[in-house]
């Protein structure tokens, strides 16, 4: 174990999936600039960097994944990803199917999200529900730094295209990281706290609420098991099916907004498929429908507390 | 060129346009008797994609667009299973799940049709770059209309392409029309080939009814590519004489504009030209256009006898 921060753990990721795989190329605003690490052991024709303009790094690299390149393109912000949606979610998410499987496209789009650096709403904004509801994608949201590297590793060898966020919130804590081969499958939740009396599902940097908030619960004699999704896309059903049949509660807590987020259809899912366990609704905690504030405290008020988690948690336990 | 490479040639180039244009009105009648859905027609266009894939090697890529059945007939995709895949059918090239829009055909360099206007653009630059790092001499035909010239992403494209020196030729199928509306409500040029100059690429615009003058300008850009490894801009200027899809009334075309260019047809200009040369012979033509319907025909039945996809299709090649 070494104790490093996801944004070191990304580097890392890169740099062993690089030389494990000639294939594997990285380009994308200032990626060149920021990684000059990979760019010393890559050279500049597997780093690099590119203009401003997020829709032709995208639609390069679904272009370069049907033909035998592996790449990972960073666009920076979450919100840029809009001036990339036709190659993301009209090229990569559907060409393989309307091609009849005759392509494939093993991408990785990094993009940052969520409060915490005040750079309101064009900069902040977690739009990975989009994602979740567009055929063909996966879609991953890593909670710690051994996560980042893990799953990066992964989507990096998936065949398909996959969007990765990141949490700038998460993205210099640091946090314990295996050395050396570290891949964590897509599609696999992660149960960081095992309890008895409710579940709180979550992923990104609520994870870490919620952790806190089973804390503070189990102070209450309230024992909280916590999900992290780590992928949503495919969504891991049976971890938190199994987890809420266990306790017959569930609170899902995420940080996009509400309508629509992936806590609907968390919660959906538990309704269709474990009813009969439920001793109480299902709640959703998520960030309100406007869009992301800059001010600090507003942009605080934006996310999802510790402290409304163990509220919620009270009134469906009835203590 | 020795005369009969020279026959040989213009028999090719006047094979393929009357191939092309009889699937697509086959195609579009099949539409009006309520046997298919609508489709794109490429109808007057034919010299263009005829005169620029017949002046690709095998190894070249294409990437194309929602008018695309020139590019895939000029290079050799079977009638019978494009036609099956406008019907929905199994045995098309793309099970069934692109229709007559977005077919591709790995095996033959067609890749990556997008009819999302500019969706060709901005994979194509891709393509350029996987087959550069792969140290292939092979070029990537991009066909794009007028329309996606004036997407954003056609700078973005072009921009990084010039960049990156990537051997893409960009083949711009000028044919007047925007879906409905007419290119000379969307731009104030008449041309797009002078772009290039600001990308620091080769731009030529040629007259893309003349499918022996598209196919020289092609080979020209083709080997200057090769040769370079950058992009190239070559504009075809044509004409769509028939409508966005099918079926479409056209009454927003003016009669005249219309009629001027249905004079200058791709393939009755060729046709008289060789006749005029005496290249080839009346009879030699007439047969060429023979053995093309019986083509059509023999494609438009195994089309109509294959089999719809499985229900259990619905559910595949979503993921690899």
């Amino acid at each position: 174990m070494s104790t490093i921060t996801a944004h070191e753990a990304i580097g890392q990721a890169l740099a062993e999936e690089m030389r494990r795989d000639s294939t594997v190329i990285a380009f994308g605003e200032g990626v060149a600039t920021k990684r000059h690490e990979l760019v010393e052991e890559f050279g500049r024709a597997r780093v690099r960097n590119t203009p401003l303009a997020e829709g032709i790094i995208a639609g390069t690299a679904a272009g370069a994944a049907a033909t035998g390149l592996r790449p990972v393109i960073d666009l920076l912000f979450a919100p840029f990803i809009c001036f990339a949606m036709d190659e993301i979610v009209n090229s990569a998410g559907k060409l393989r199917y309307m091609s009849g499987g005759q392509f494939s496209f093993p991408m990785v789009t990094l993009a940052m999200t969520g409060a915490g650096w005040g750079v309101g709403a064009q900069h902040n904004h977690n739009n990975e529900a989009w994602f979740v509801h567009s055929p063909g994608l996966k879609v991953v949201m890593p909670s710690n730094p051994a996560d980042f590297k893990g799953l990066l590793k992964a989507s990096i060898r998936d065949d398909n295209p996959v969007v990765f966020f990141l949490d700038i919130g998460l993205l210099y804590v640091p946090g314990e990281v295996p050395e050396g081969e570290h891949v964590v499958p897509l599609g696999k939740a992660a149960i960081p706290r095992e309890g008895s009396d409710v579940t709180l599902i979550s992923y990104g940097k609520t994870v870490h609420a919620c952790l806190a908030a089973a804390k503070t619960l189990e102070g209450e004699g309230i024992s909280a098991e916590v999900v992290d999704l780590r992928t949503l896309k495919p969504l891991d059903e049976e971890a938190f099916l199994a987890s809420v049949r266990k306790t017959g509660r569930a609170v899902v807590v995420h940080e996009a907004s509400r309508t629509c987020g992936v806590g609907a259809e968390v919660a959906a899912t538990i309704a269709e498929k474990s009813f009969a366990s439920l001793a109480g609704p299902v709640v959703r905690i998520a960030g309100p429908d406007v869009p992301a504030p800059s001010s600090y405290p507003l942009e605080q008020a934006f996310v999802p507390s510790a402290a409304q988690i163990v509220t919620s948690v009270r009134g469906l336990v009835g203590k | 060129m020795d005369m009969e490479s020279r026959r040989e040639s213009a028999r090719a180039l006047f094979q393929s346009m009357v191939l092309i244009r009889a699937f697509e009105e086959r195609a579009a009648a099949a539409q009006a008797e309520g046997k298919a859905p609508g489709t794109c027609t490429s109808v007057g266009q034919e010299a263009s994609a005829a005169g620029v894939v017949k002046a690709l090697s095998s190894n070249d890529l294409i990437l194309t667009n929602h008018r695309s059945a020139g590019h895939l007939l000029a290079r050799g995709a079977d009638p019978g299973r494009m036609m099956a895949e406008v019907l929905g059918k199994a045995t098309g090239y793309c099970k069934g799940k692109s229709g007559t829009l977005h077919i591709s055909v790995k095996e033959l360099g067609v890749i990556l049709t997008s009819t999302i206007v500019g969706g060709e653009l901005s994979l194509a630059t891709g393509v350029g770059l996987s087959v550069s790092m792969q140290g292939s001499d092979a070029v990537v035909a991009c066909f794009f209309g007028d329309g996606a010239a004036c997407e954003g992403i056609f700078h973005e494209s072009l921009n990084l392409a010039s960049l990156w020196n990537l051997p893409v030729l960009y083949v711009c199928e000028n044919n007047q029309w925007q879906a409905f509306v007419h290119r000379k409500e969307t731009m104030l040029a008449d041309h797009i080939s002078p772009r290039a100059a600001s990308y620091g690429m080769d731009g030529v615009t040629v007259d893309g009814n003349d499918v022996e003058a598209v196919n020289e300008a092609a080979r020209v850009a083709i080997a200057k590519i090769r040769e370079t490894r950058k992009p190239f801009l070559l504009e075809t200027y044509t004409y769509r004489t028939r409508g966005h899809y099918e079926p479409d009334d056209q009454t927003y075309v003016d009669p005249e504009e219309l009629a001027s260019w249905k004079a200058r047809d791709p393939i009755a200009s060729y046709k008289k030209k060789l006749l005029a040369a005496g290249t080839v012979s009346e009879a030699d033509l007439a047969a060429i256009q023979r053995e093309v319907e019986t083509t059509i025909d023999g494609a438009f039945l195994f089309a109509s006898e294959s089999p719809y996809p499985a229900a259990e299709e619905l559910l595949t090649d979503v993921y690899a």
